[in-house]
């Protein structure tokens, strides 16, 4: 019986990287406890993450047994259906805060843009193993088309945020594939050089979180209002906060989004520098401990795919972190494993579950 | 393993540019080494990036820590003024003029409210609004700042509160206050004394920020507009407290930290006696005019009447313009403060004060006689200055030249007076300057001099034959018509300054201040200003005259039957010129018609009450004001009006009776 007890565990677990888990363990739990205060201690928000939870670890766990290579079958078929849905959104979208970003299927609404989240780097990374080893300018040109259409449909839902996160994802895969230094340089000079041209055909309310967030009173009740009063959150906290529970700031409704994607300004103001400096070091952990998997990966697919979603990892934290505390403008992205949210910790934990996969199956593969 | 390889990637010094499309880079081992720097360098960018956070972090929570942490306090604590209590104001006797209540007022934020023509609408539904009071909001509404909170509906019974109580989650942004009202249960009575208080307005706001208790108004949305409500604003207030409230976002109070309790507003106890104020208002009838009764001997204002008045408890929530309208468009003008803002030619009254004078500087004795024959020629000049008598008075004493108001006495005591040396007499009588009573806009009246002369003609488009003095300036002067023009306070304080036998106080309407909380009573300072330089021996001589003219002289008529001996004066103020054609009331319309004046104190050895009275267009003093006089002497010394005779309107011809 213990036996078969043991065997069992083993057959559970052994795909499961504990290091990586046990630091995203430590980040969903940072983010219950955090999500207690936030939310003035509302059991029913912990148990629906609670849940999510669950749900998200099943499919990490199943993500985790299944091979790289079958995974990149899948490549394919998502990226074209996040495509089909994308253009779907733009002709028959739901309009939503002004902008259409959902296709509601009755039951539930679907925003492709998640998917292509996932789909983008699978796909790109399913290129460029395909043509592994002969890998030329023109493939990083097909690179860049299969960037832009989903960058382009998600741009004009609006939805700048996500567009430039999805780029990002797709440029990690380019610039992990080798894509020339030259080119690299070459096209972020490019880029700052097209500000104005950018600038003028921005929306008025992306122009203005801009220009809000590099200066945040000039619209303190506005558009500021986030940016300021999360900074004043953390700032109040000090080096050693104020307390779980105990945060003015989010207890007296001054933090707007504070259970989502503003949980780190409740964070930071209840525990202070010292439960910052603890959160950057489990993220550092974490981001470290899937970098040594993407190294250590065995195909180019693997590689591509585990680095592309190590460094979105750190780009979501980052960015969240960044918004939250004033030095980046505000752009709805959730702080990763802590927001509350479910669709968001789905798909990191299955993002966590493709790099356990990658590392258990590295061995395998390697011929 | 793994960062071994890492780290030594570093030193490697290959061509880091170069991508996989080289034909050497097909060696798989070369390419994971190529990947593996790039995942390095991503990996220092990575520990950059996050070193960038933890500088932020220390920068926002160490550095700027102070900061953040007052910002965090100043959005979590609002300070809430506690408006305090307004003293409340009575009477010498303690009868309730100006009181404060508690009442629920509907009030409504709009900029917290989307459509508020709407949203009023809906609440018309629960409560009673009347085009009225949309009327009125919306002229608060234009008046103000729109983040300020404005009354719809004040006083709302129990019963709309409660309804609104019940319906109170469809209307975001209004509210039901309890808030303190002004209340003035006497009305019109004695309303230019008591004022009114209103809303603090733009002005007002420029007038409290250089005052040094400014704070003390954060809370404070009314203030005090005109009369005692006014000029002892600062002691009616009170001293705001305060309530330290934790609020959230909404700015909603979620709970108390700390209080500082307001302390109510002082007390004034005015010298007014309500009652004979009454009486002195209802004695008016419907007759414009002014009434200033002061107690010779503490400078206490016992009476101020100015008629017609208007009532103040329209003017607390902001008056309706209907109201205004009828108010201000009057041609009786209800809103002048006639007692100190009507400056009027005081005729006959100015002539004890010149006699005074006279005695005074030797010009003349009591016993000097003049001959009158009915005019005054000045020499050299055929126009003849009328007495009011045909064919004159004959002989005529300085006793009976006041007694029967003989005009060609004073002609010819003018035409040998310097106007100067009277002015600098009549100014110790308090004429030509302000009195100093304790309310606010008092006239100074003119008090024609050389100096005077110059200075009111100073414009260019006056020559200089305008400007200078003439004797004929004198004569007319010399009988109170002319360039004089006093005001009934100025008059009273000249009559109870000759009744306290020289010596003057400052005229005040507030009897003293007093302090709730610690039932301390302050008087307002009785202490005498200064004594006029006159021998008391000529006071005297003046004195008796005066109880002349009410024994057998212009103001007998008036107090024939008196219970006590008064003394008084009476006199006309000529509004139409006659040049020398004999005045006729009813050719002359009424709003041209003689001002009539009359000023005594009473009783004339030992005097408790010395008034003036002004009745405009009233025709003879002694027919018109000397009947008011008598009411309120009569009220006041013996506690309840004598049936007299009744006042006329000059409008009737009395042409024999000269004042």
């Amino acid at each position: 019986m213990s036996e078969f007890l043991t065997r069992t565990w083993e057959a559970l677990t052994r795909r499961i990287d504990n290091f990586l888990f046990g630091c995203a363990l430590a980040l969903v739990g940072v983010g219950l406890v955090t999500l207690f205060s936030a939310t003035d201690q509302s059991v029913a928000r912990m148990t629906t993450q609670v849940f999510s939870f669950g749900f998200a670890l099943v499919l990490m766990w199943v993500v985790a047994n299944i091979p790289p290579h079958k995974l990149a079958r899948a490549a394919v078929p998502l990226y074209v259906l996040g495509i089909l849905l994308l253009v779907g959104v733009a002709l028959f979208g739901v309009v939503v805060n002004g902008s259409r970003r959902w296709l509601n299927f009755g039951v539930a609404r679907l925003q492709p843009s998640e998917l292509m989240k996932i789909a983008l780097p699978l796909m790109l990374a399913w290129y460029f193993q395909k043509f592994e080893g002969r890998i030329n300018w023109k493939d990083f040109a097909v690179a860049a088309v299969l960037i832009a259409m989903p960058v382009y449909l998600i741009k004009r839902q609006p939805d700048l945020g996500t567009a430039l996160l999805i780029a990002a994802s797709g440029c990690y895969v380019l610039y992990l594939a080798g894509l020339s230094w030259k080119v690299i340089v070459g096209l972020t000079a490019l880029g700052g050089a097209a500000g104005p041209y950018v600038w003028a055909h921005l929306h008025d309310y992306q122009r203005e979180r801009i220009l809000t967030f590099i200066d945040p009173t000039r619209d303190p009740l506005g558009a500021g209002y986030h940016s300021t009063q999360s900074s004043i959150a953390i700032g109040s906290g000090g080096v050693i906060g104020k307390g779980w529970l105990n945060g003015t700031q989010s207890h007296l409704d001054f933090l707007p989004e504070r259970h989502t994607d503003f949980i780190f300004a409740v964070f930071g103001e209840e525990f202070g520098l010292i439960g910052n400096a603890l959160l950057l070091v489990l993220y550092m952990l974490l981001i470290g401990r899937a970098m040594v998997i993407t190294a250590n990966a065995s195909t180019l697919f693997a590689r591509l795919m585990a680095g592309a979603i190590t460094l979105m990892f750190f780009t979501y934290a980052f960015v969240n972190m960044g918004m939250v505390s004033g030095l980046l403008p505000v752009v709805g992205v959730p702080l990763p494993l802590v927001s509350y949210g479910g669709t968001a910790l789905v798909s990191l934990f299955i993002g966590l579950g493709i790099l356990m996969s990658v590392q258990a199956h590295r061995k395998l593969v390697t011929t | 393993m793994m960062r071994r390889r890492l780290f030594s990637s570093r030193g490697n010094r290959y061509g880091g540019s170069r991508g996989f499309s080289s034909p050497e880079m097909r060696n798989p081992e070369r390419e994971l080494f190529l990947f593996q720097r790039r995942l390095a360098v991503a990996g220092v960018l990575v520990l950059l990036a996050f070193a960038g956070l933890f500088a932020r972090f220390v920068y926002l929570q160490v550095f700027e820590h102070d900061h953040y942490r007052t910002l965090a306090e100043s959005n979590r604590i609002a300070i809430v003024p506690i408006v305090p209590n307004r003293g409340v104001i009575t009477d010498r006797n303690g009868v309730v003029l100006a009181q404060s209540y508690s009442a629920y007022t509907l009030e409504l934020t709009p900029a917290k409210i989307a459509n508020l023509d709407a949203t009023i609408d809906e609440l018309a539904e629960i409560v009673d609004v009347q085009p009225r009071d949309r009327k009125r909001f919306r002229k608060l509404q234009d008046e103000s700042k729109n983040f300020e909170t404005l009354p719809l509906r004040t006083r709302l019974s129990d019963e709309e509160v409660a309804r609104f109580a019940v319906n109170r989650y469809r209307f975001p942004g209004v509210e039901i206050k309890a808030r303190l009202f002004r209340q003035y249960p006497y009305g019109e009575v004695a309303s230019h004394v008591v004022g009114y208080i209103g809303r603090i307005n733009d002005h007002d706001v420029e007038r409290i920020a250089n005052w040094d208790d400014a704070a003390n108004y954060k809370g404070s949305d009314y203030m005090g507009k005109v009369g005692v409500e006014l000029s002892y604003e600062r002691e009616l207030h009170g001293t705001t407290g305060w309530e330290q409230v934790e609020v959230d976002a909404a700015g909603r109070a979620v709970r108390t930290l700390s209080r500082t309790p307001p302390s109510s507003g002082n007390n004034l106890r005015l010298s007014i006696d309500i009652k004979l104020q009454e009486v002195a208002e209802a004695a008016f009838g419907d007759r414009r005019g002014a009434l200033v009764a002061i107690d010779p001997a503490t400078g206490d204002i016992l009476a101020f009447v100015s008629r017609p008045a208007f009532d103040p408890n329209l003017f607390v929530e902001g008056i309706d313009s209907a109201n205004w309208a009828a108010l201000n468009d009057s041609p009786d003008k209800p809103m002048l403060n006639r007692p100190l803002r009507g400056a009027y030619p005081p005729g006959s009254t100015i002539k004890p004060y010149l006699a005074l004078a006279a005695l005074t500087s030797g010009k003349r004795t009591p016993q000097q006689t003049i001959y009158d024959p009915g005019f005054y020629q000045l020499a050299g000049s055929s126009y003849r200055f009328r007495d009011d008598k045909p064919g004159g008075h004959g002989t005529v004493d300085m006793y009976r030249s006041i007694v029967v108001s003989c005009d060609t006495y004073y002609y010819t005591l003018a035409g040998e007076t310097d106007i100067d040396d009277t002015a600098r007499f009549m100014t110790q009588l308090g004429f030509g300057r302000e009195s100093g009573v304790d309310i606010e806009g008092e006239l100074t009246g003119t008090l024609p001099s050389r100096e005077w002369k110059r200075a009111r003609f100073a414009d260019k488009k006056y020559r200089e034959e305008h400007r200078k003095w003439y004797l004929g300036d004198s004569i007319s002067a010399g009988i109170g018509q002319g360039y004089n023009a006093f005001t009934p306070m100025q008059q009273a304080l000249a009559i109870a300054t000759i009744a306290n036998n020289g010596i003057a106080f400052v005229p005040h309407l507030v009897k003293s201040v007093i302090n709730l909380k610690t039932g301390e009573e302050r008087p307002v300072a009785a202490q005498p200003s200064h004594t006029i330089p006159a021998k008391p021996e000529d006071v005297a001589v003046i004195r008796n005259a005066l109880v002349g003219v009410n024994k057998e002289g212009t103001g007998a008529t008036a107090f024939a039957g008196a219970k006590y001996v008064s003394a008084g004066k009476t006199g006309t103020a000529q509004l139409y010129s006659l040049k020398g054609e004999k005045y006729s009331a009813s050719k002359v319309d009424e709003r041209l018609r003689d001002h009539a004046w009359f000023v005594a104190y009473a009783p004339a050895e030992k005097p408790r009450i010395a008034l003036s009275v002004l009745v405009e267009n009233g025709g003879f003093g002694a027919q018109a004001a000397a009947p008011i006089a008598r009411k309120v002497l009569d009220y006041h010394l013996l506690g309840a009006a004598e049936p007299g005779p009744a006042p006329v309107r000059g409008a009737k011809e009395a042409d024999d009776e000269s004042d």
